[in-house]
């Protein structure tokens, strides 16, 4: 245990210190909700119908461009190498990193949400349903997210591929995410979704270390 | 001094490619506690590419390497120190904080930091921002590691460089100790490493086999 | 930690499985397969063009089912060789294994490419328009782009004995993936659209449609073997051919 928070307690540290982007994502967050109005106009009853789509695209984006900080720096100097002696295995050191992950990236954006949602017109119920959602989705999005990380560590203008991976394979999450918000849609409707995300966001974060661990063992060989 | 879980390191003719080239083959070499080995050759020979074959990062392209004496259901991977040319050193971390996260990683206690940072030398500087760090400091602050690590076996890419000639004696103090404990090491050096202990040698870019 | 690599005595898997092997055996297979690939081709397009009866709610244009359920097969056919391939890979250590897979990903793209083409075409004098988000095109297309993000992948790595192996595991995830990506797109659909346009009239496909939907799905099967294999034996080739250039560049040095 103590080896596992350590993982997680210095993906914080390096983050959070001098060089760190985390603020960062955040504000780029932020930015893709105020850009929007300027794009579709500021009618108040086209936006708050189409919040909860802009959020999650906002939070899509915003994750997705963060996932090259997850292994990039530990494979330049070495540590990837030294986390396969370790006494955890590497599969938890993965888990211990999405779990980081998602405390630098999807954390802040949930807790910069209201400002999304005031920003868009959104009403308090859509945005208690937003909060939700993304609590529970954004878990299995870091942990796919993490896969596609691993397959691109060695590739060294990697960036942009892995957001582009990772996708396509994430538009389960998305359909589910938004369609516990859409405001035409019945409690019924928003309940299924809202089961659906959370058993995506369970058996991803499952099995996406395991999956990531491997790819980040062969990319070495 | 606490003894090493003893172990035997046996590799058998082994063989190691970098991409599509193969570098050395036939390669066999056995390592009981206690002993030093030292991997000698030309630049490019593959020294370490068979390093890190060993550590279990690159598989053979043939051969085997087998590490006896543990827990047969156990993973052999801890039982591996590994002092790689890559220092593993997060600059924005302090020098303690670096330390302390291996140590937790690799499953020792927080109170072996400060001794180990005592022996490299590097304890009034403790609380430093590791970027501050000079290349050579770096390396002993990686030797520190691998003292807080504890693994019976080290595996070592030129343990000497960018060290000075004090560094250089702290390397060879730190085996000649860490045999002294029954431990193994493999190093890849060009230099004369000054051991107390006698080592068997390794060359590759010719074709044989342990001395 | 062992990883016992010396020589295997070979068995007939092996004796046909290394690349070597592979070339030699495949040669004779090149040409007959083209011709039984143009035989098919050319009754299961007569069939479906002048034998078989136009559909009686769409009328001529359903004839284009018959470019278009072959190919959508494929798209999802082809995955499986590719996931089939990377377990190959990473289970086996397959030599022709990654080969294979690399081979068949543009192959996949382009039949998932004209899936969504003669699909978007049959759908024009129904829909309106040439694209409506219905369950199978959206599925189709996210496959698509998986399709494209792989070979995307495969030229991103320059080491491509690493690149089979990472591109393994994705395609597997992949694999795991398709169906709920399939799934959520069905729920999302029924939310936002009525049922796809893009079925058949009727619960019961009559022999008269069937027999030149079968040919035509085997014509473009076959066809997918034949280039796999044509595609495979210049994968080989070209590997070679790079490895006597490092060869040569080394020698120079030594």
């Amino acid at each position: 245990m103590t080896a596992f928070l350590a993982v997680i307690g210095r993906d914080l540290r390096l983050a959070t210190r001098v060089g760190g982007d985390a603020l960062t994502l955040v504000l780029f967050f932020v930015m893709v909700g105020v850009i929007v109005p300027f794009a579709i106009g500021p009618d108040s009853a086209t936006l708050s119908r189409l919040a909860p789509g802009i959020v999650w695209i906002a939070a899509f984006l915003s994750m997705l461009l963060g996932l090259d900080r997850l292994f990039r720096a530990d494979d330049e100097d070495g540590s990837l190498t030294l986390f396969r002696h370790a006494a955890l295995p590497l599969e938890a050191i993965v888990a211990a990193k999405v779990i980081a992950h998602w405390l630098l990236t999807a954390l802040p954006l949930i807790v910069a949400s209201p400002i999304l949602a005031v920003l868009l017109a959104m009403d308090f119920a859509a945005w208690e349903k937003t909060v939700l959602s993304l609590l529970l989705g954004t878990p299995g999005l870091v942990a796919l997210g993490t896969i596609g990380a691993a397959v691109t560590v060695s590739l060294r203008r990697g960036g942009l591929i892995a957001p582009v991976l990772i996708l396509p394979l994430s538009i389960p999450i998305l359909i589910f995410g938004t369609g516990a918000i859409a405001a035409g849609n019945p409690d019924g409707i928003s309940n299924a979704a809202l089961l659906f995300l959370s058993a995506i966001s369970l058996v991803t974060l499952v099995l996406a270390p395991f999956a990531a661990a491997l790819a980040l063992r062969l990319s070495e060989d | 001094m606490t003894p090493l879980p003893p172990r035997t390191l046996k590799l058998d003719a082994l063989a190691g490619k970098r991409g599509e080239k193969l570098l050395f083959s036939g390669v066999s070499l056995t390592l009981a506690a206690g002993q030093v080995a030292e991997l000698r050759g030309p630049n490019g020979a593959g020294k370490t590419t068979l390093l890190m074959i060993v550590a279990g990062v690159v598989r053979p392209a043939a051969g085997k390497v087998s590490i006896e004496g543990g827990d047969p259901e156990g993973r052999t991977e801890t039982d591996i120190g590994y002092f790689a040319h890559r220092p593993a050193i997060k600059a924005r971390l302090t020098v303690a904080e670096n330390l302390r996260f291996w140590a937790a990683l690799n499953g020792n206690p927080p109170e072996s930091i400060l001794p180990a940072l005592e022996t490299v030398g590097l304890a009034p500087i403790a609380d430093l921002d590791a970027g501050n760090l000079s290349a050579g400091q770096t390396r002993r602050l990686a030797l520190a590691r691998l003292i807080v690590s504890d693994r019976p076996i080290w595996l070592m890419d030129e343990p000497t460089a960018a060290l000075d000639a004090q560094g250089e004696a702290l390397v060879a103090k730190l085996i000649d100790a860490h045999l002294d404990r029954g431990g193994l090491v493999l190093a890849a050096t060009h230099h004369e490493l000054g051991l107390a202990h006698p080592s068997q040698t390794l060359v590759l870019g010719q074709p044989l086999v342990a001395a | 930690m062992t990883a016992d690599v010396t020589l295997k005595k070979p068995n007939w898997f092996s004796r046909i499985a290394n690349p070597g092997q592979f070339l030699a055996w495949s040669k004779g297979f090149v040409a007959p397969l083209a011709i039984l690939t143009a035989t098919l081709f050319a009754v299961g397009l007569y069939l479906a063009f002048f034998a078989s009866p136009p559909d009686y709610q769409m009328g001529e244009t359903v004839r284009i089912m018959y470019i278009h359920v072959p190919n959508a097969w494929l798209s999802q056919f082809v995955y499986g060789v590719m996931a089939v391939a990377s377990i190959g890979t990473l289970v086996w250590r397959h030599p022709l294994a990654d080969v294979a897979a690399k081979s068949a990903a543009p192959l996949g793209a382009v039949f998932t490419g004209l899936a969504l083409f003669s699909g978007s075409l049959w759908g024009r004098p129904t829909w309106g328009t040439f694209w409506e988000w219905d369950g199978r095109m959206t599925s189709t297309l996210i496959l698509f782009l998986i399709y494209l993000g792989i070979i995307a992948l495969w030229r991103a790595f320059e080491d491509q004995g690493r690149a089979g192996r990472v591109i393994a595991v994705f395609t597997l995830v992949g694999a795991l993936d398709i169906p709920v990506v399939k799934f959520s797109v069905d729920w999302w659909n029924t939310l936002h659209q009525p049922a796809s346009v893009l079925s058949m009239s009727g619960e019961h496909v009559a022999p008269a449609i069937l027999i030149p939907l079968l040919v035509m799905t085997l014509a473009f099967t076959l066809l997918f073997i034949t280039l796999h294999i044509v595609r495979m034996r210049t994968e080989i080739f070209r590997r070679r051919a790079e490895s006597l250039e490092r060869q040569a560049a080394a020698n120079l040095m030594a």
